[in-house]
Protein backbone atom coordinates (compact mmCIF):
# COMPACT_ATOMS: atom_id res chain seq x y z
CA UNK A 1 0.00 0.00 0.00
CA UNK A 2 1.57 3.27 -0.93
CA UNK A 3 -1.07 5.85 -0.70
CA UNK A 4 -3.83 6.28 2.21
CA UNK A 5 -6.21 9.12 2.46
CA UNK A 6 -8.07 8.31 5.75
CA UNK A 7 -10.30 10.75 7.92
CA UNK A 8 -7.48 11.19 10.64
CA UNK A 9 -4.25 10.93 8.51
CA UNK A 10 -2.98 10.40 5.58
CA UNK A 11 0.33 8.84 3.75
CA UNK A 12 2.20 8.39 0.48
CA UNK A 13 5.42 6.84 -0.83
CA UNK A 14 7.53 8.89 -3.44
CA UNK A 15 11.02 8.46 -4.25
CA UNK A 16 11.92 6.27 -0.99
CA UNK A 17 10.03 8.78 1.18
CA UNK A 18 7.11 8.20 2.98
CA UNK A 19 5.16 11.43 4.15
CA UNK A 20 2.42 10.98 7.08
CA UNK A 21 0.15 14.12 7.18
CA UNK A 22 -2.20 14.31 10.39
CA UNK A 23 -5.53 16.14 9.71
CA UNK A 24 -7.53 15.85 12.43
CA UNK A 25 -9.88 18.55 12.89
CA UNK A 26 -9.33 21.07 15.24
CA UNK A 27 -5.79 19.85 16.21
CA UNK A 28 -5.07 16.00 15.77
CA UNK A 29 -6.41 15.01 18.46
CA UNK A 30 -5.25 11.50 19.45
CA UNK A 31 -8.66 9.08 19.90
CA UNK A 32 -9.53 5.71 18.75
CA UNK A 33 -10.31 6.68 15.02
CA UNK A 34 -6.40 8.33 14.51
CA UNK A 35 -5.00 5.33 16.59
CA UNK A 36 -6.96 2.41 14.56
CA UNK A 37 -5.41 4.71 11.58
CA UNK A 38 -2.19 4.96 12.88
CA UNK A 39 -2.32 1.04 13.51
CA UNK A 40 -2.62 0.86 9.55
CA UNK A 41 0.23 2.90 9.10
CA UNK A 42 2.83 1.05 11.07
CA UNK A 43 1.41 -2.22 9.48
CA UNK A 44 2.35 -0.28 5.51
CA UNK A 45 5.60 0.99 7.06
CA UNK A 46 6.41 -2.55 7.71
CA UNK A 47 6.10 -3.68 3.88
CA UNK A 48 7.14 -0.36 2.36
CA UNK A 49 10.73 -0.38 4.46
CA UNK A 50 12.73 -2.28 1.48
CA UNK A 51 11.37 0.79 -0.92
CA UNK A 52 11.99 3.77 1.30
CA UNK A 53 14.71 5.37 3.49
CA UNK A 54 13.13 7.88 4.97
CA UNK A 55 9.74 9.05 6.90
CA UNK A 56 8.25 12.39 7.40
CA UNK A 57 5.17 12.85 10.11
CA UNK A 58 3.89 16.22 9.57
CA UNK A 59 0.38 17.76 10.35
CA UNK A 60 -1.43 19.80 7.29
CA UNK A 61 -3.53 21.56 9.70
CA UNK A 62 -2.36 25.48 10.42
CA UNK A 63 -3.17 25.27 14.76
CA UNK A 64 0.13 22.69 14.67
CA UNK A 65 1.38 19.66 14.92
CA UNK A 66 -1.12 17.69 17.62
CA UNK A 67 -2.77 18.85 20.99
CA UNK A 68 -2.39 15.19 21.70
CA UNK A 69 -4.82 12.87 23.20
CA UNK A 70 -8.20 12.90 22.75
CA UNK A 71 -8.70 12.99 26.91
CA UNK A 72 -12.38 13.86 26.32
CA UNK A 73 -13.00 11.06 24.09
CA UNK A 74 -11.36 9.33 26.43
CA UNK A 75 -13.36 10.40 29.71
CA UNK A 76 -16.89 9.98 27.80
CA UNK A 77 -16.09 6.51 26.81
CA UNK A 78 -14.71 5.84 30.53
CA UNK A 79 -18.08 7.58 32.31
CA UNK A 80 -19.93 5.10 30.89
CA UNK A 81 -18.06 2.02 32.70
CA UNK A 82 -17.10 1.50 36.00
CA UNK A 83 -14.04 1.98 37.42
CA UNK A 84 -12.18 -1.08 36.37
CA UNK A 85 -13.83 -1.76 33.34
CA UNK A 86 -12.84 2.24 32.61
CA UNK A 87 -8.73 1.12 33.61
CA UNK A 88 -8.76 -1.82 31.46
CA UNK A 89 -9.82 -0.01 28.64
CA UNK A 90 -7.33 2.77 29.21
CA UNK A 91 -4.87 -0.03 29.28
CA UNK A 92 -5.66 -1.54 26.35
CA UNK A 93 -5.69 1.94 24.71
CA UNK A 94 -2.31 2.66 26.00
CA UNK A 95 -0.91 -0.82 24.64
CA UNK A 96 -2.11 -0.04 20.97
CA UNK A 97 -0.41 2.96 21.16
CA UNK A 98 2.66 2.07 22.50
CA UNK A 99 2.68 -0.73 19.65
CA UNK A 100 2.33 1.72 17.10
CA UNK A 101 5.00 4.18 18.58
CA UNK A 102 7.17 1.10 18.86
CA UNK A 103 7.10 0.28 15.70
CA UNK A 104 8.09 4.26 14.27
CA UNK A 105 10.79 4.01 16.56
CA UNK A 106 12.31 0.51 16.01
CA UNK A 107 11.63 1.80 12.00
CA UNK A 108 14.64 0.69 9.44
CA UNK A 109 14.02 4.44 7.99
CA UNK A 110 15.17 7.36 9.11
CA UNK A 111 12.08 9.14 11.02
CA UNK A 112 11.70 13.10 10.98
CA UNK A 113 8.94 14.63 13.18
CA UNK A 114 8.39 18.46 11.18
CA UNK A 115 6.52 20.25 13.76
CA UNK A 116 4.92 23.42 14.09
CA UNK A 117 2.86 25.23 16.51
CA UNK A 118 1.47 23.10 19.08
CA UNK A 119 3.11 20.06 19.62
CA UNK A 120 1.26 18.81 22.76
CA UNK A 121 1.38 15.75 25.11
CA UNK A 122 0.51 12.62 22.81
CA UNK A 123 2.02 14.66 19.55
CA UNK A 124 4.88 15.97 21.64
CA UNK A 125 5.39 12.16 22.28
CA UNK A 126 4.59 10.91 18.38
CA UNK A 127 7.63 13.76 17.66
CA UNK A 128 9.61 12.01 20.41
CA UNK A 129 9.51 8.61 18.79
CA UNK A 130 11.72 9.66 15.06
CA UNK A 131 14.80 10.36 14.71
CA UNK A 132 15.17 13.71 14.41
CA UNK A 133 12.98 16.87 15.17
CA UNK A 134 12.79 19.41 12.56
CA UNK A 135 10.81 23.27 14.56
CA UNK A 136 8.81 25.69 12.67
CA UNK A 137 9.85 28.28 15.17
CA UNK A 138 6.30 28.61 16.29
CA UNK A 139 6.26 25.48 17.25
CA UNK A 140 5.91 25.02 21.36
CA UNK A 141 6.21 21.69 23.12
CA UNK A 142 4.20 20.20 26.72
CA UNK A 143 3.38 18.01 28.59
CA UNK A 144 0.32 19.55 30.08
CA UNK A 145 -0.98 15.66 31.97
CA UNK A 146 -0.14 16.52 35.33
CA UNK A 147 -2.72 19.07 35.26
CA UNK A 148 -5.45 16.54 34.59
CA UNK A 149 -3.92 13.88 37.76
CA UNK A 150 -2.06 11.97 35.08
CA UNK A 151 1.58 11.60 33.65
CA UNK A 152 2.29 10.94 29.58
CA UNK A 153 1.27 7.56 28.51
CA UNK A 154 2.40 7.10 25.05
CA UNK A 155 5.47 6.79 25.98
CA UNK A 156 6.73 10.67 26.43
CA UNK A 157 9.05 10.59 30.02
CA UNK A 158 11.21 7.58 28.81
CA UNK A 159 11.57 8.58 25.14
CA UNK A 160 12.25 12.53 26.20
CA UNK A 161 15.16 10.87 28.96
CA UNK A 162 16.42 8.78 26.37
CA UNK A 163 17.18 12.05 24.54
CA UNK A 164 17.47 14.94 27.31
CA UNK A 165 18.86 15.67 30.79
CA UNK A 166 16.67 14.82 33.76
CA UNK A 167 16.28 18.26 35.20
CA UNK A 168 15.07 19.49 31.83
CA UNK A 169 12.29 16.20 32.10
CA UNK A 170 11.55 16.99 35.17
CA UNK A 171 10.66 20.96 34.58
CA UNK A 172 8.58 20.27 31.52
CA UNK A 173 6.75 17.32 33.36
CA UNK A 174 6.55 18.79 37.14
CA UNK A 175 5.45 22.28 36.15
CA UNK A 176 3.19 21.50 33.02
CA UNK A 177 4.86 24.45 31.13
CA UNK A 178 5.43 24.39 27.21
CA UNK A 179 8.56 25.71 25.38
CA UNK A 180 8.89 27.29 22.44
CA UNK A 181 11.40 25.45 19.43
CA UNK A 182 14.60 28.24 20.54
CA UNK A 183 14.48 26.41 24.08
CA UNK A 184 13.95 23.67 22.53
CA UNK A 185 16.99 24.28 20.14
CA UNK A 186 19.07 24.97 22.95
CA UNK A 187 18.49 21.78 25.10
CA UNK A 188 18.57 19.27 22.27
CA UNK A 189 15.53 18.31 20.98
CA UNK A 190 15.32 20.12 17.90
CA UNK A 191 17.97 19.49 15.75
CA UNK A 192 17.05 22.17 13.04
CA UNK A 193 14.70 25.78 13.57
CA UNK A 194 13.50 27.06 10.22
CA UNK A 195 11.68 29.88 9.11
CA UNK A 196 7.26 30.18 9.10
CA UNK A 197 6.16 28.37 6.05
CA UNK A 198 9.62 26.36 5.35
CA UNK A 199 9.30 23.42 7.58
CA UNK A 200 8.53 21.08 4.59
CA UNK A 201 10.50 22.17 2.41
CA UNK A 202 13.44 21.71 4.70
CA UNK A 203 12.45 18.43 6.10
CA UNK A 204 12.34 16.98 2.32
CA UNK A 205 15.56 17.97 1.71
CA UNK A 206 16.84 16.24 5.18
CA UNK A 207 15.08 12.81 3.54
CA UNK A 208 17.09 13.58 0.18
CA UNK A 209 20.39 13.87 2.27
CA UNK A 210 19.66 10.74 4.32
CA UNK A 211 19.03 9.12 0.60
CA UNK A 212 23.15 9.19 0.16
CA UNK A 213 23.78 6.61 2.65
CA UNK A 214 23.66 2.78 3.01
CA UNK A 215 20.18 2.34 4.66
CA UNK A 216 21.78 -0.73 6.76
CA UNK A 217 24.33 1.22 7.85
CA UNK A 218 22.24 3.70 8.87
CA UNK A 219 20.03 1.38 10.87
CA UNK A 220 23.28 0.05 12.63
CA UNK A 221 23.77 3.68 13.77
CA UNK A 222 20.32 4.04 14.96
CA UNK A 223 20.28 0.73 16.73
CA UNK A 224 23.23 1.50 18.18
CA UNK A 225 22.25 5.44 19.55
CA UNK A 226 18.51 5.13 19.74
CA UNK A 227 17.46 2.65 22.24
CA UNK A 228 14.34 1.77 22.88
CA UNK A 229 13.85 1.99 26.81
CA UNK A 230 10.97 -1.09 26.90
CA UNK A 231 11.30 -1.53 30.37
CA UNK A 232 10.21 1.76 31.06
CA UNK A 233 7.38 1.98 28.65
CA UNK A 234 5.65 -0.91 30.47
CA UNK A 235 6.38 0.96 33.49
CA UNK A 236 4.70 3.98 32.41
CA UNK A 237 1.95 2.41 31.54
CA UNK A 238 1.25 0.81 34.60
CA UNK A 239 2.04 4.03 36.51
CA UNK A 240 -0.71 5.75 33.91
CA UNK A 241 -3.05 3.27 35.11
CA UNK A 242 -2.54 3.36 38.53
CA UNK A 243 -3.11 7.11 38.46
CA UNK A 244 -6.90 6.62 36.03
CA UNK A 245 -7.79 4.88 38.94
CA UNK A 246 -7.40 7.70 41.25
CA UNK A 247 -9.78 9.78 42.47
CA UNK A 248 -6.98 12.86 41.53
CA UNK A 249 -8.56 12.08 37.82
CA UNK A 250 -11.69 13.65 37.87
CA UNK A 251 -13.91 11.77 34.93
CA UNK A 252 -15.77 14.03 32.06
CA UNK A 253 -15.13 16.45 30.52
CA UNK A 254 -16.76 19.13 32.34
CA UNK A 255 -15.22 18.44 35.48
CA UNK A 256 -12.66 21.18 36.83
CA UNK A 257 -10.29 19.22 36.03
CA UNK A 258 -10.58 18.45 32.41
CA UNK A 259 -11.40 22.51 31.91
CA UNK A 260 -7.80 22.48 33.17
CA UNK A 261 -6.77 21.27 30.38
CA UNK A 262 -7.33 24.49 28.18
CA UNK A 263 -4.11 25.01 26.70
CA UNK A 264 -3.23 28.33 29.01
CA UNK A 265 -4.00 29.19 32.27
CA UNK A 266 -7.00 31.66 32.31
CA UNK A 267 -8.29 30.28 36.24
CA UNK B 1 17.51 48.05 28.24
CA UNK B 2 13.67 49.10 27.02
CA UNK B 3 11.09 51.28 29.06
CA UNK B 4 7.94 49.28 30.36
CA UNK B 5 5.95 51.90 28.27
CA UNK B 6 8.49 50.39 24.86
CA UNK B 7 7.82 46.99 25.62
CA UNK B 8 4.27 47.82 25.91
CA UNK B 9 4.31 49.21 22.65
CA UNK B 10 6.11 46.45 21.05
CA UNK B 11 3.14 44.22 22.38
CA UNK B 12 0.98 46.15 21.09
CA UNK B 13 2.13 46.71 17.48
CA UNK B 14 3.14 42.84 17.64
CA UNK B 15 -0.47 41.97 18.60
CA UNK B 16 -2.07 43.72 16.09
CA UNK B 17 0.45 42.96 13.00
CA UNK B 18 -0.48 39.08 14.25
CA UNK B 19 -3.95 39.25 14.60
CA UNK B 20 -4.18 41.53 11.64
CA UNK B 21 -6.08 44.22 13.61
CA UNK B 22 -5.78 47.90 13.20
CA UNK B 23 -2.69 49.14 15.75
CA UNK B 24 -5.08 52.19 16.87
CA UNK B 25 -8.05 49.45 18.14
CA UNK B 26 -5.40 47.77 20.88
CA UNK B 27 -5.20 50.15 24.09
CA UNK B 28 -2.96 48.78 27.18
CA UNK B 29 -5.50 47.87 29.37
CA UNK B 30 -7.72 46.00 27.48
CA UNK B 31 -8.54 42.91 27.85
CA UNK B 32 -6.41 40.91 24.95
CA UNK B 33 -9.30 37.53 24.63
CA UNK B 34 -12.43 39.72 24.23
CA UNK B 35 -10.66 42.74 22.34
CA UNK B 36 -8.78 40.44 20.04
CA UNK B 37 -11.27 37.60 20.13
CA UNK B 38 -8.52 35.07 20.78
CA UNK B 39 -8.87 31.65 22.27
CA UNK B 40 -5.95 29.54 24.23
CA UNK B 41 -4.34 28.43 21.36
CA UNK B 42 -3.85 31.90 19.59
CA UNK B 43 -2.87 33.14 22.95
CA UNK B 44 -0.07 30.28 22.76
CA UNK B 45 0.24 31.51 19.48
CA UNK B 46 0.97 35.12 21.23
CA UNK B 47 3.27 34.04 23.27
CA UNK B 48 5.29 32.45 21.43
CA UNK B 49 5.66 35.29 18.71
CA UNK B 50 6.54 37.54 22.05
CA UNK B 51 8.71 35.09 23.41
CA UNK B 52 10.53 35.11 19.84
CA UNK B 53 11.06 38.71 19.61
CA UNK B 54 11.87 40.12 22.97
CA UNK B 55 14.19 36.39 23.01
CA UNK B 56 12.99 35.94 25.94
CA UNK B 57 11.49 32.74 28.15
CA UNK B 58 7.94 33.23 29.50
CA UNK B 59 6.59 30.05 31.29
CA UNK B 60 3.39 30.09 30.40
CA UNK B 61 1.87 29.70 34.29
CA UNK B 62 2.99 33.17 34.44
CA UNK B 63 0.08 34.22 32.03
CA UNK B 64 -2.32 32.93 35.08
CA UNK B 65 -4.49 35.76 35.59
CA UNK B 66 -2.78 38.02 32.79
CA UNK B 67 -5.54 39.64 30.75
CA UNK B 68 -4.46 43.41 30.09
CA UNK B 69 -1.34 44.36 27.81
CA UNK B 70 -0.15 46.46 30.23
CA UNK B 71 -0.44 42.88 32.84
CA UNK B 72 1.47 41.33 29.88
CA UNK B 73 4.22 43.73 29.14
CA UNK B 74 5.15 43.70 33.29
CA UNK B 75 5.40 39.75 33.09
CA UNK B 76 7.64 40.56 30.11
CA UNK B 77 9.57 43.37 31.33
CA UNK B 78 10.22 41.15 34.56
CA UNK B 79 12.20 38.90 31.81
CA UNK B 80 14.18 41.19 29.88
Amino acid sequence: MKKFEGQALSWGLTDGVVELALHREPCNEIGLLTLEELERFAAALEKVKSEAHALIIYSSLKCGFSAGADLKELFRISQEMDRDEAVKGVRNYLERIHRVMNAIDASPLTTIAAVHGVTFGGGFELALVCDLIIADKMARFCFPELRLGLIPGFGGIPRLKRDLGNAIVRDLLLTGRSFNATKAQQVGLVSQMVAEGELLKVARATALQLKKFDQRTAMAAKEFIKPIPYEELRREIEIFCELFAQPAVEAGENSPKARRLNLIYRE
Amino acid sequence: MLTLNQTLEQILTLAAAHFKVAREKLAPDDDFFRTLGINSLQTLELLTRLENHFQIELPDYELQGVSDFRMLAERIQARL
